[in-house]
């Protein structure tokens, strides 16, 4: 998968490293380190191949090719590539896990991922 | 990659898995009767504890089931489970294993889906296994779990089920990937080599007394050397 253009998304390299809550009103890829929790409501989470998440995420869409460790709650959708390691419980409206992703956890799909 | 929703008209073709494996493709009775249990319930609690499947959590999901997908197998090769008896016996830590591993203190399920499970975990952690998953099911609760027969082989390949409608599977060869043998922690497990191996053959009575605590157990025969099981807590 192609990175995103900084322009259109806010951009975490691969060698940053977060603790405490992200909370942000854009899109957002992420390929470092992030411990705490994700918010960012109405927008786009893409953790990206070097991306190791320890957090509860609430997005509109998330689209996970690293790690991931958390409840994981998108109103839209949320993409598992097969890359993707997810330890946690994901409530959505739409999924889609390609093969080889792993996933440990609940999946809930009703409408507006409640 | 399809998007697929909790309530969709019907499979479409674009919606299948990736059929970039072998396609293997048997008849499950056991299967077959489950799903009719499933068809006729709403909200079902549903524990899948083979290699994540997507095939299966959009069966699941487009039937308003809650699906839990838990790979237990993968999760056995974490290195840091292997320690010694108390003869110096090479083991699996059982107690570390559960601590890590089915843990659902506020879900109780409907339906296990054990698949092929105990013929390939290790021989340490089968029996404290199913003592977890019958507390994990609700009373009245069906497991499905599949056994070799003696004329299937040691080298009977692991699969990897797909649901593909009411009584009929997908199996996939698992092949482990780097990361499988890695572990979910990411520490490489050495045991797992190039395939997970049959790590014995359980005969009718082994398996009755592996589910004596269950309330019921039913077993249907298929002619390719696989008895599958219902057991009803």
């Amino acid at each position: 998968m192609e990175v995103p253009k900084t322009g259109e998304f806010a951009h975490i390299g691969k060698s940053v490293v977060i603790k405490g809550e992200l909370t942000g009103s854009e899109d957002l890829y992420l390929d470092g380190q992030v411990e705490g929790s994700i918010l960012l409501k109405g927008n786009n989470l893409t953790v990206g191949p070097n991306g190791q998440v320890k957090a509860n995420v609430d997005a509109k869409g998330v689209i996970v090719q690293g790690k991931l460790e958390g409840n994981l709650h998108a109103t839209d959708r949320v993409e598992l590539k097969k890359s993707a390691i997810v330890m946690g419980d994901i409530a959505t409206q739409r999924i889609a896990i390609e093969e080889g992703a792993y996933l440990k956890g609940k999946v809930d799909v009703g409408k507006d991922g409640k | 990659m399809k998007m697929f929703r909790g309530s969709t008209s019907g499979p479409d073709k674009a919606s299948a898995p990736a059929q970039s494996y072998p396609k293997l493709s048997r008849r499950s009775s056991g299967l077959g009767e489950l799903a009719r249990y499933w068809s006729s319930q709403e909200g079902l609690c549903i524990l899948d504890l083979g290699a994540t499947s997507p095939a299966n959590i959009r069966y699941f999901t487009e039937r308003s089931h809650k699906m839990y997908s838990e790979d237990l197998l993968t999760a056995s090769t974490d290195p840091g489970l292997v320690t010694k008896d108390e003869q110096g016996n090479i083991v699996l830590d059982s107690r570390q294993f559960l601590e890590d591993n089915l843990v659902y203190p506020a879900a109780q399920f409907d339906v296990v889906l054990c698949w092929n499970l105990p013929d390939y975990m290790d021989e340490s952690l089968v029996k404290p296994v199913v003592g977890r998953l019958w507390s994990v099911l609700k009373p009245g609760g069906i497991l499905l779990a599949f056994f070799h027969t003696r004329d299937a082989g040691p080298d009977a390949p692991c699969y990897r089920y797909h649901i593909m409608g009411p009584d009929v599977l997908d199996m996939q060869p698992i092949v482990p990937q780097r990361e499988v043998r890695r572990g979910p922690t990411g520490a490489i497990h050495r045991a797992v080599g190039a395939g997970f191996r049959l790590q014995r053959v359980f005969n009718n009575r082994h398996i009755e007394n592996l589910f004596r605590d269950f309330a019921s157990i039913k077993f249907f025969l298929s002619r390719d050397n696989i008895r599958e099981v219902l057991v009803v807590r």
